[in-house]
């Protein structure tokens, strides 16, 4: 139970995040919606969702600053799986209008039945097609 | 727009990137960035790794108190109202999306944030996945069904 300390404090600091990107700016935490709104630049809007995502890819390098060590990072997927993953991923979380961190975080936090739908649906499908990849390799 | 409100509009890119960083440290922390951890999780009939549950746990948990406060206060801290998400329905495009999103996610064992975070590692194949999650993106947004529709519609739904 012990070894699931850091998921749970890592979780903590997530969830911080996204209480202060409401209670602050009044917006939802959602990366995929964010990064979809880079799209179109400019304003006051364009400049705080780059600098969301700035402060995202800083995350890491403070952890290593903190500890010395970089996050661990296994990638089994080759690069043309992860490109297919990634386009499935990219157009997938615009379809359904968000992803782990949208419908995750902030979707179940404020009790949104379509959040919820969304969040079984895509763990379902994940855990589906990891299991099937499993057993077909 | 009164001083007030133009400072308090200067402060939001501040307090985005701060929260960007504390999300980004707590993926960090949490093991999230590890596409292993994160397939581990979905394997639920082999080696299940149950820690993904204790990320969003937390997560939620936190969030869910502030989004409790945020619901008793007329508007955030630096802006006028709230922003979020105003449909309800569940869709077909809402269930479509979250199957393939779920499909792309259990390939790689990424999602969206670990991504992006990730990138700042330098490593190749995450710019890989996040140039084709934005090229995913950009179909989207060119697809004349589904992209003028459900773009305008989920601007403000993030």
């Amino acid at each position: 139970m012990l070894s699931y300390l850091p998921s749970f404090a890592g979780g903590l600091l997530i969830g911080l995040s996204a209480a202060m990107l409401i209670l602050l700016n009044g917006r939802v935490a959602g990366v995929s919606g964010i990064l979809a709104g880079l799209g179109r630049p400019g304003g006051l809007r364009w400049l705080a969702d780059g600098a969301f995502l700035l402060g995202l890819m800083l995350g890491p390098v403070a952890f290593a600053g903190l500890t010395g060590a970089w996050p661990q990072m296994r990638i089994a997927a080759s690069l043309p799986i992860l490109t297919l993953a990634g386009l499935l991923v990219g157009f997938g979380t615009r379809l359904g209008s968000g992803c782990t961190s949208g419908h995750g975080v902030c979707g179940l936090a404020r009790l949104s039945p379509r959040s919820l739908a969304a969040v079984l649906t895509f763990l379902a499908s994940g855990v589906l097609t990891v299991t099937l990849v499993r057993v077909l390799s | 727009m009164s001083a007030g409100a133009r400072l308090a509009a200067g402060l939001r890119p501040a307090v985005a990137l701060g929260s960007g960083l504390v999300f980004g440290l707590g993926l960090s922390l949490s093991g999230m960035l590890d596409p292993a951890r994160v397939r581990g999780f979905l394997d639920v009939a082999g080696d299940w790794d149950p820690s993904l549950a204790f990320v969003l746990g937390g997560a939620v948990t936190v969030s869910a108190a502030a989004y409790a406060l945020a619901r008793r206060l007329r508007r955030p801290a630096l802006d006028a109202r709230f922003h979020e998400p105003t449909k309800t329905r569940i869709d077909p495009p809402l269930i479509l999306g979250a199957i393939l999103f779920g499909i792309g996610w259990g390939l790689a064992g990424f999602c969206p944030g670990p991504a992006v975070a990730a990138l700042s590692t330098g490593a190749l194949p995450v710019a890989v996945f996040v140039l084709a999650m934005l090229a995913g993106m950009g179909l989207h947004a060119a697809l004349p069904a589904s992209g003028a529709r459900f773009t305008a519609a989920s601007r403000d739904a993030r």
